[in-house]
């Protein structure tokens, strides 16, 4: 072991977004002494893409909010299949965790009297979201790098970690490899938090940058953890689908948060012909009532744009699929409209949507305040994720292992709410940096092997040494396009039966994948080490949707499109089983407590 | 479209060159999608840094055609294709391989800068009050993505080196994000005069023209500074003060 860099800490943070920040500066504070790895330079994580804002019951806006509310709404919008702990957790704590971010130096947008100010946001009851116009990710990750750095953390940029490595069952550290020069690294950890984010990159149109490829995901399963909700794949409505280069690219929720109206090809307002039960009591009957709803006017109720995801996603397939879509296959986002209501429409537009409007006008050359824009469906985020304790983060199965953010599962139950990912990272961030460093004080480190090491160097190296393999890129299309095609917003048995077969092909395949050259920066040798942890991901989601026969949530398949009581309160658990096959099976949805059921019966 | 010949500096630290890609480009495509469909085609070792492809994380910054750029926003559609495009490394910094550059050094200066230190809080329940306009000024330097062209293209660095004695326009945006934060109540007016150097900075503005987040960098942020900067020390009148003082 001693021909690699050894580095050791208390606690090791895999991910440097918003969660794995979060939780390093936590344990820091701790008095732990942290390292953090990120895949790319830090500051860079996904964290900064996103758009909307960090829900978080503040009150600013509307004072008959309170975390109750946000409680309810996160519980509706998961179909009850949230663990409701975190649910709970997560709507009383995130207030704090938003003013503590606003002591660290983040300037969010203020109301008249100089508060926080907070913006709608689909499936939240009142305004919620704090935000800086729609570049909340970006303020709040340099908040947390530039705070950060004066806490003593170690920080690993451009470090990939390949495998988690234990001490009989628990985590002790992790084998890594430098991008730059390509060397190995070996971390001795006392407790090792995740945070490396979702799996978006197993799809062909997704709105995530290359590095969510569900390592933390793959790592956790591969050293014995749990993983739950998998079948859960939220698909973003709004994506850009024109020109073909940026398809995929994300349009934030926060156009229709400020009267954004969604329109076929006839120019017909196509929400207002499908709103479900559950939403109908919350849900205008009119455009103009959806408009002053989103002027602030407190009696007005919710436009149906602002529907949760999942059924807003699947409405613009249903008009592209009727022959209504817009020209390149999708639907009309127009926000361009409200320079009717609004005296300075064109100035309000690029001040509460600067990046919208810069991103069209660069990459479409479509001026929103003057025209619509042409929006779809793209893959953004997972709900599934490692299995955990609902206060603590930790492995329901692997001790020492702890998991935050979008590699954490169980908060968001079937669907997730806009908002709630920027407000879980520093919640459930804080939480696992806190737990991590308890559990590093309560425990020595552990003995890694040589061995083990050894082999994780040895299956690192191969597809360099290997010199007539496929290309990894290649593999990594097909995949793609497989999980696209078969395992994506509209499933069926059939479909996913031959997608699961392609991804066990494609397991074989990995195997024998060759990357042309030498060790130091070399993306080809990178992505054939991603494959495997995507082809993880990938059987994980197309088994536990398979396993769900109905309809809910992110979840929709047309041969079962209904919901079916015998899944109302499972949730799916995934692990690998004594044989190293994949296995799946339900397990039931923790009770509410007493006050959760009250709760819910009054407002859910 | 159209077949398009590409030229990328490939290489090392020790030696490099162009070479010459052909690729096809189709309609929207930007600088990085060509790149990305070179290495996959014929290159897959090309080193190229990139993230989100929306403009939002700040890491392919290069040199297309010459001009420092985010590659995931330059549109192939703006560029001529009768002459080859050329593509290398950003120059200010180190080079790793092929255009991927060390640029380590940006994140030891963000660290000699003092923190954020706010007022006691205005309410009792520990939160504070202040105007969306006193947010404005700031908010546009909190933009920034950190890609550091300008610090590519800053003669100081670019040309002079002076890497030692000066932070670059990007941690001039910094300091000033902290410094016109409406809560901040930390000086930094003596660093900024000393080992951050922002009397190098002779306002030529070429960071403020390759910001591609259009931050007016020089006349809102480095003059400000500047200003501040004599105020505090070259003010005879504070000068005398500060004599009689002692």
């Amino acid at each position: 072991m001693s021909r690699f860099a050894i580095h050791e800490y208390d606690v090791l943070v895999v991910g440097a977004g918003g969660a794995g920040l979060r939780a390093a500066i936590e344990a820091a504070a701790e008095e732990a002494s942290v390292g953090i790895v990120c895949k790319s330079l830090l500051g860079k994580a996904h964290t900064v893409m996103a758009e909307g804002g960090v829900a978080a019951a503040l009150s600013n806006v509307d004072d008959r909010d309170n975390w109750r509310v946000h409680f309810a709404d996160t519980m509706r919008g998961g179909q009850y299949l949230n663990q409701p702990l975190m649910a709970e957790l997560h709507a009383r704590e995130s207030p704090d965790r938003v003013r503590e971010l606003e002591a660290w130096g983040a300037l969010f947008d203020r109301t008249d009297d100089g508060r926080v100010l907070q913006r709608n946001f689909g499936g939240h009851q009142y305004p919620r979201l704090a935000h800086v116009g729609d570049r909340t990710g970006l303020e709040m990750i340099r908040t947390l790098q530039d705070h950060g750095i004066h806490q003593g953390i170690d920080v690993h940029m451009e470090c990939t970690v390949l495998r988690l490595l234990k001490d009989g069952d628990r985590v002790v550290g992790a084998f890594a490899y430098e991008r730059e020069t390509g060397r190995f690294l070996v971390f001795r950890a006392k407790a090792t938090v995740l945070a490396t984010g979702g799996t978006g990159r197993a799809y062909r149109i997704t709105s995530n940058s290359w590095e969510y490829t569900g390592d933390g995901h793959a790592l956790a399963y591969e050293a014995g953890a749990e993983l739950i909700d998998m079948e859960f794949v939220q698909f973003h409505p709004t994506g850009m689908i024109w020109p073909p280069s940026v398809r995929g690219i994300l349009v934030t929720e926060g156009v229709r948060g400020e009267g954004g109206v969604l329109l076929n090809s006839e120019g017909e307002r196509f929400m207002f012909e499908d709103i479900p039960e559950l939403y109908r009591d919350s849900t205008a009957d009119s455009p103009d009532e959806g408009w002053r709803y989103t002027q602030g006017d407190r009696d007005a109720r919710r436009p149906p744009e602002l529907l949760t995801r999942d059924h807003v996603a699947r409405c613009i397939l249903r008009e592209v699929r009727e022959g209504r879509g817009s020209p390149h296959g999708g639907a009309f986002l127009d926000i361009a409209w409200i320079r009717d209501k609004l005296p300075d429409g064109e100035a309000h537009i690029k001040r509460k949507l600067p990046s919208m409007y810069h991103q069209f006008k660069e990459l479409a050359d479509i001026d929103i305040t003057q025209e619509a824009m042409e929006v779809g469906p793209t893959t953004h985020y997972v709900m599934g994720g490692v299995r955990v304790d609902s206060e603590s983060q930790m492995s329901t199965s692997v001790p020492g292992l702890f998991a935050a953010g979008e590699c954490g599962g169980g908060l968001h139950g079937a669907n997730r709410l806009g908002g709630n990912s920027l407000s879980d990272l520093l919640v459930f961030g804080q939480r696992a940096g806190e737990y991590a460093a308890a559990f590093a004080a309560d425990h020595p480190h552990g003995e890694i092997a040589e061995e083990a090491v050894e082999q994780a160097e040895r299956e690192a190296l191969a597809p360099l040494e290997r010199t007539d393999g496929e290309s990894p890129y290649a593999l990594q299309e097909e995949l793609e396009e497989a999980m696209q095609d078969l395992v994506g917003i509209v499933r069926s048995e059939k479909d996913m039966e031959r997608g699961l077969e392609k991804v066990l092909e494609l397991h074989e395949r990995t195997r024998g994948v060759s990357a042309e050259g030498n060790r130091q920066y070399n993306p080809g040798w990178h992505t054939a080490l991603d494959l495997p942890c995507l082809l993880v991901v990938s059987e994980a989601v197309t088994r536990a949707a398979l396993l769900r026969k109905e309809s809910r949530g992110a979840q929709f398949r047309e041969d079962f499109p209904e919901k079916h009581a015998e899944f109302a309160s499972v949730n799916s658990v995934v692990r690998k089983g004594a044989s190293g096959e994949m296995e799946v099976r339900h397990v039931p949805v923790p009770e509410l407590t007493a006050e959760q059921k009250q709760i819910i019966e009054e407002m859910g | 479209m159209a077949e398009v010949r590409f030229m990328i500096w490939r290489g090392d630290a020790d030696r490099g060159e162009f070479q010459d890609y052909d690729t096809e480009i189709t309609e929207g495509m930007v600088v990085l999608d060509a790149v990305h469909q070179i290495q996959a085609e014929s290159a897959p070792d090309l080193a190229v840094r990139w993230n989100c492809k929306a403009g939002k994380c700040g890491s392919c910054s290069a040199e297309v055609n010459g001009n420092p750029r985010l590659m995931c926003m330059t549109r192939m559609s703006d560029l001529p294709f009768e002459a080859p495009i050329t593509v290398e490394p950003i120059k200010a910094f180190p080079l790793v391989k092929d255009l991927v550059t060390d640029v380590s050094w940006n994140f030891e200066m963000k660290k000699r800068i003092k923190p954020f230190r706010p007022r006691p809080p205005d309410a009792e329940d520990g939160t504070w009050r202040f105007d969306q306009v006193d947010a404005d000024r700031v908010q546009e330097f909190r933009k920034c993505i950190e890609c550091f062209l300008c610090q590519n293209v800053c003669h100081v660095l670019r040309e002079h080196h002076l890497h030692d004695e000066f932070i670059g326009p990007r941690y001039l945006v910094n300091v000033a994000a902290l410094e016109m934060h409406p809560l901040d109540t930390e000086n930094r007016l003596s660093e900024l005069r000393s080992d951050q150097g922002i009397g190098y900075c002779n306002i030529t503005k070429c960071c403020t023209k390759v910001c591609p987040e259009h931050i007016t960098i020089t006349d809102n942020a480095i003059i400000p500074l500047k200003e501040r900067v004599v105020d505090e020390f070259y003010d005879p009148f504070r000068k005398l003060i500060r004599l009689v003082k002692r």
